[in-house]
């Protein structure tokens, strides 16, 4: 049979741009997925300071008030949907197998194929700037403003299709990554002795395959509305336009956590890792994310207090989510006791990790104010509720994603980041994140409505606006100072040791800066918690290998995926164009052509990819000890 | 690897979790099938939430005929059963035994889907459109997406009964032949459902 004599196939490896375009290297994804969600998190970083420069003084008319709804809206899409999540995804695909022991993810073609259908979805979303007006109904698109009535070009199209197009590929990042935690992990890794950031990644993965499918849902739902004048949000035809706002949001709270869950993750490696301790109630802890894992899929209408669901649900919801403060509380106080009395490095990657913990509870304790679903009416829809969200997803997520690419950068591409740079970089960014958006609690306690394109003067609202501009831009000082630090960093040498911080813990730290192709030349042996730290204390080298070294069997690349994102990309486009582009014959309309030849690019690549059976390709002992020799 | 699976030419019992690929496939699709559960169930509550949204289209009590639908139910609860008896032969490595109850499955699964597509035109003929109301815009959406699964599952089905004849049954094939299997019984299930929740609700009011 075909396996048997795989060992005859011939190596068939690209080089350059195809080897990119190609990839199945869960690395080389990993890497992809950071150059596109960095840029789209630039691209929505600029969208954010037009709205703050906008907004610095009252009555301003910088941008129009229809360009200030599509920055909001696309400002808002673009940070949850391609830049956080995608960066999340970068580091759980070049960290995640390595910590775990594999040498691969479960399924590499899906991986790739993940990534391009985000790309081309991202990619989507912002061709709307181009071809005469992006999505501009918030990013939460509610019904009736995201219909046809109110939004009759296609701004909300380019929201539906990209959207659903994107978020085929985060839920095949999900399932990958839980099969591949499952079934992919080294021998003695049990689940117990899983590192804190392979957990979070576990958990966020069984988030994301329970709340996207109901995205899909409500986008589809959505999708027919406008495109093929079906009636579920549309009071006139006897929709009803609060069933969008509960499917948005058994969506969109789960999301939440499926974002600050790996920041948690991230935060509980780093702070034990220069603690050099041994991270404080480890079992707490994975019950804790299960815990917060669960309930949130129970507090999603306390976005809905305001809509009239009746005192008996808002009072359940507001418990509900006040519940969720129990569990993070334990892992804010485990944080503390890590550090307490460890003999703490304040380097880059901790600096962001400690500036993170009081930072989140600050967004923590506003959340609990705002589950108060009395108090919530006076707080709903105004600058409290911005200031509450960005403490939890900037202050929490990306202080979280900084401190986990300082930590892993060498990991990834075999050079550290600068560490002076570095300093710099946490404290414009952190001390211009706490000017820009501390001050809008206030603002919004005094009555300073969120989404509003201008304001009068004599409000009492120009100096704290003013003072929110002047911190967004030392927030983009910062973003800008760590791109210096990565492109200086790309002309050093690649000389990162396998262990760059000498007190690596976990199993990625025991192979070389960047992890060979094949990550473990010997599947090492577990025999505990902090892997590799336990082999230190024991006065071993390195790990016991599980296995004797051989022949590695690895996955071919593959154009396929590239292409079904292309064919997607097209279908979205034709179907969305349909009324627009007239007759190809009597009676068809041309859109419809080119939506069903996109499909046909996706449905062909499937039917290739179901037909020829991939045998792969193996690396042999010779190359893998010549690895060995010249990095170790 | 796969390489030690079959040494000497034989099967292993089941040849669908023999390799690490294989078992990859079977626990991730029961975890895509979770997922297809939580996309069902939000159409479920669409549904629900819309189904007395008639305007001047025809309610549901007038609408369905039960026995018609009652006949689809049947064809597609023996293509399962037919499923089942396909994966047996997996099992005991009868590969024509296999290619004949996977035909036999494919067939009465387009007899049910001849039916579906029977009724839909039934229905836009008595002015039940997809766009007369919010009760017709949701059923046909919960009813066409499962409609299309069974679509889908037709073309896979015949794609794999194509390579079961070239290739042969391996350590490839069978988790292919597998996961289509367990498709095939969810988008069973979600039927029962929507027997219940659209047709027999809707004839009770």
């Amino acid at each position: 049979m075909a396996h048997a004599h795989a060992h005859t196939h011939a190596v068939k490896r690209h080089s350059g741009l195809m080897d990119w375009l190609t990839t199945v290297d869960h690395k080389k994804i990993g890497i992809l997925y950071l150059l596109a969600g960095g840029f789209f998190f630039l691209v929505g970083g600029l969208e954010a300071l037009l709205i703050r420069i906008q907004l610095w003084k009252p009555m301003n008319d910088f941008v129009s008030a229809d360009t200030f709804n599509e920055l909001l809206t696309m400002h808002g899409t673009t940070m949850i949907f391609l830049a956080a999540m995608p960066i999340l995804f970068a580091l759980m695909n070049a960290i995640v197998p390595l910590q775990i022991g594999a040498r691969d993810v479960a399924f590499p073609f899906l991986n790739s194929l993940g990534f391009w259908t985000f790309l081309f979805g991202g990619i989507l979303l912002n061709v709307s700037w181009f071809t005469g007006g992006a999505p501009d109904a918030g990013w939460t698109a509610y019904a009736p403003l995201a219909g046809t009535t109110y939004n009759g070009d296609h701004g909300v199209d380019y929201y539906v299709l990209g959207l659903q197009v994107a978020g085929i590929g985060t839920l095949i990042g999900g399932i990958n990554f839980l099969v591949t935690i499952i079934n992919m992990r080294a021998p003695g890794m049990t689940f117990m002795r899983m590192p804190m950031f392979t957990w979070t990644i576990f958990i966020t993965s069984a988030l994301i395959l329970f709340a996207f499918p109901a995205l899909t849902v409500g986008l589809a739902a959505l999708m027919f509305d406008r495109l093929f004048d079906a009636n579920f949000f549309d009071p006139s035809g006897g929709g009803n336009a609060v069933l969008w706002e509960h499917i948005f949001w058994i969506f969109g709270h789960p999301e939440v956590y499926i974002l600050i869950l790996p920041a948690f993750g991230v935060i509980s490696e780093v702070i034990s890792t220069f603690s050099r301790k041994r991270l404080f109630g480890y079992s707490s802890m994975v019950f804790a994310t299960i815990l917060i894992g669960f309930l949130g899929f129970m507090v999603w209408a306390h976005h809905m207090f305001t809509t009239g669901l009746g005192p008996v649900a808002n009072a359940l919801f507001s418990i509900a989510t006040m519940l969720i403060a129990v569990p993070t509380g334990i892992k804010i106080f485990n944080w503390l006791f890590t550090m307490w009395g460890g003999s703490i490095i304040f380097n880059t990657a901790n600096l962001f990790a400690v500036g993170f913990v009081p930072t989140f509870v600050m967004g923590g304790v506003t959340g609990v104010m705002l589950a108060a679903a009395p108090a919530d009416f006076q707080y709903h829809d105004s600058y409290f509720v911005v200031a509450h969200f960005h403490y939890v997803i900037v202050g929490g997520l990306i202080l979280g994603i900084f401190s986990g690419l300082h930590y892993w950068w060498p990991k990834m591409f075999g050079r550290a980041l600068n560490e002076t740079i570095g300093k710099l970089t946490f404290w414009t960014f952190f001390i211009g994140f706490h000017l820009t958006f501390f001050i809008q609690h206030f603002l919004g306690l005094l009555g300073m409505p969120r989404r509003i394109w201008t304001y009068l003067d004599g409000l009492g609202f120009n100096e704290m606006n003013l003072i929110s501009t002047i911190g967004a831009f030392l927030m983009a000082l910062g973003t800008i100072l760590f791109l210096l630090n990565i492109v200086t960093t790309a002309f050093k040498p690649k000389n990162a040791p396998a262990d760059p911080w000498e007190d690596g813990r976990t199993l990625e730290w025991t192979i070389p800066s960047p992890a060979p192709e094949y990550n473990f030349a010997q599947t090492p042996l577990v025999r505990g918690y902090d892997a590799y730290w336990k082999e230190k204390m024991d006065g071993h080298k390195g790990m016991t290998p599980a296995e004797p070294l051989g022949p590695i069997h690895m996955p071919s690349p593959s154009i396929l995926p590239f292409f079904m994102g292309v064919g997607l990309f097209i279908a979205a486009l034709g179907f969305m164009y349909a009324p627009d582009w007239g007759d190809m014959f009597d009676g068809f309309k041309a859109g419809y052509g080119v939506g069903i030849f996109g499909l046909l690019i996706l449905f062909g690549c499937m039917f290739l990819r179901s037909v020829i059976d991939d045998h792969g390709f193996h690396i042999e002992e010779e190359e893998i000890l010549k690895d060995k020799g010249g990095k170790a | 690897m796969s390489a030690h699976s079959h040494v000497d030419g034989q099967l292993p019992h089941e040849p669908e979790k023999a390799t690490l690929e294989g078992r990859n496939k079977v626990l991730g699709f029961w975890l895509f099938l979770g997922g297809e559960t939580v996309l069902f169930g939000t159409l479920f509550s669409a549904f629900l939430a819309l189904r007395h949204q008639v305007l001047g289209g025809p309610p549901a009590e007038e609408l369905f005929n039960l026995g018609l639908v009652a006949a689809a139910t049947l064809i597609l609860l023996t293509s399962s059963l037919t499923s089942v008896f396909a994966v047996h032969a997996l099992h005991t490595h009868q590969v024509k035994s296999l290619i004949m109850w996977l035909i036999i499955t494919v067939v009465l699964g387009a007899g049910f889907l001849g039916l579906e597509i029977y009724e839909f035109v039934h229905y836009v003929h008595e002015g039940h459109g997809f766009t007369t109301s919010a009760f017709s815009s949701s059923f046909y959406t919960l009813v066409g997406f499962h409609g299309a699964h069974v679509a889908f599952g037709i073309l896979w089905i015949s794609l794999l009964i194509i390579q079961l004849a070239k290739k042969g049954l391996n350590t490839t094939t069978a988790p292919k032949v597998y996961i289509a299997s367990m498709y095939w019984h969810f988008i069973d299930v979600v039927w029962v459902f929507i027997f219940t929740v659209v047709y027999l609700m809707g004839k009770v009011g």
